[in-house]
């Protein structure tokens, strides 16, 4: 009976002191950051299936930009295949992950210069709306990374601050890399129309 | 360690907090505060008529829908991109009802001419960018120009209106769910009562602790009261000042369209 009444409260202790260093938070605001990388990689996934479509609708008007197009294509293809497990967020990758994106955007503002030159595919109302849900992904995308950096930092903060970082190196909590704004890619690339 | 070093330290650590927190309340500076009302003409595009007008078909479209849709003027919005600056202040206001995230923002800017509408989370499905895009080039775009900024505003939301029709009309505000939670809240309440009262009365050899009972329960029949009465004072206080019962907390994850004009 004493041995049962004393593992209640050995248990109950080590829930307690868990909690109050933090344990608990620490998965919650892990969880977070997770589910905010999920959201950026949605964007940009998404933003690359538009460039899909986008790249077809110009292919029927355009015929000599080949060249234009294969570069989007290879660019997309590249971009698609740099995906970021949220356990890997560290600064190197997360710098891999967005050269490859910014490369795609880079052809990407190649081919919105194409237009201007075939008069019928500015008129094409379903390319008018793949370029508006374009700028509109590319919103998308800086408020994804926004919130991201965000929760990033809540977490960063969290894990360093005593009696925490105890718990933190003790458990492997490590401190997650932001979204640079190197070269002004903080801001939403902007594709003007 | 003099007493005046650790004072100094405690002064500079003092200092530097306070300097964060104003740091910190800079960027909210760039935002108008948290409006009661759905038309916000802040840079008087509009007349006071017609702010009322607008004003009355939004709040209705509310009531009937629960979606929120929002019309924002500003004469100049700094450094912003009028995109960013309509997500961010949708967000901030938390335009739409939590969860559903059905709210939207119109964007008027004076200098530059600008105009986005920012749609919540849950309104990206009817009202994709490409539809809004050409909402904008169609009705807003050749309004504004001739100086007619009401007759941009009212057709373009009603446009709006007729594309979400059908899509959220169910959903009325503040409807069963709440009733029900209301009920279900007001039978623990009475059961909490009892069982209390009658712990008291049990106990009742020494007269101070079936006392303390009677207490309880008047405290928790007050709570109970007092409770009802301030959730119906939030509806007719929104009714009288424009009739919305308030932003629910909608999120905005920076879906629109839109363009100088």
């Amino acid at each position: 009976m004493k041995k049962i009444i004393f593992n209640v409260i050995a248990f109950a202790f080590a829930a307690v002191s868990l909690s109050s260093c933090g344990y608990n938070s620490m998965v919650e605001k892990q969880e977070e950051v997770d589910e905010k990388w999920s959201q950026v990689q949605t964007q940009y996934q998404r933003r690359s299936d538009l460039i899909g479509n986008l790249v077809e609708v110009v292919k029927g008007y355009a015929k000599h930009e080949n060249q234009t197009l294969v570069e989007v294509t290879a660019a997309r293809a590249r971009a698609t295949q740099v995906t970021l497990d949220p356990d890997k967020l560290t600064p190197e990758n997360i710098q891999k992950f967005q050269q490859a994106q910014d490369g795609l955007s880079a052809s990407l503002g190649k081919l919105m210069l194409i237009h201007e030159s075939y008069p019928e595919l500015k008129a094409n109302t379903n390319f008018l709306e793949l370029q508006s849900e374009v700028a509109g992904t590319e919103n998308r995308i800086g408020v994804a990374r926004r919130n991201f950096n965000e929760t990033v930092k809540e977490y960063n903060t969290y894990i360093r601050k005593f009696p925490n970082n105890l718990t933190a190196s003790m458990f492997g909590f490590e401190k997650k890399a932001y979204f640079e704004s190197q070269s002004g890619a903080d801001k939403a690339p902007k594709i003007e129309f | 360690m003099t007493f005046h070093s650790i004072a100094n330290k405690f002064l500079t650590l003092l200092f530097f907090c306070f300097a964060g927190t104003a740091a910190y309340a800079d960027e909210s500076k760039d935002f108008p505060e948290k409006s009661s009302v759905l038309v916000n003409d802040y840079a008087h595009f509009l007349k006071p008529e017609e702010t009322n007008r607008l004003e009355r078909k939004l709040v209705a479209y509310n009531d009937s829908t629960s979606t929120q849709i929002v019309i924002v003027t500003m004469t100049s919005i700094g450094e912003y991109a009028a995109s960013d600056y309509a997500q961010q202040l949708g967000q901030r206001w938390g335009i739409g009802q939590k969860g559903k995230d059905n709210g939207l923002l119109i964007l008027v800017v004076k200098e530059p001419h600008d105009f986005f509408i920012a749609t919540g989370y849950g309104m990206e499905g009817n009202l994709p960018d490409g539809k809004l895009k050409r909402l904008f080039e169609e009705i807003v775009k050749p309004n504004f120009k001739q100086g007619n900024y009401y007759g941009g505003l009212d057709q373009v939301t009603d446009a709006i209106i007729q594309i979400m029709s059908g899509t959220y009309q169910e959903d009325h505000k503040g409807g069963k769910a709440s009733g029900n939670k209301a009920i279900f809240i007001f039978i623990v309440l009475i059961i909490l009562i009892a069982v209390f009262s009658s712990i008291a009365k049990r106990g009742g050899g020494n007269g101070g602790s079936s006392g303390g009972g009677g207490f309880l329960a008047g405290m928790l029949l007050g709570s109970l009261a007092s409770g009802g009465f301030s959730s119906r004072g939030g509806y007719s206080g929104g009714s009288s000042s424009g009739g919305f019962g308030g932003f629910g907390g909608g999120s905005f994850g920076g879906g629109g369209a839109g363009g100088s004009w």
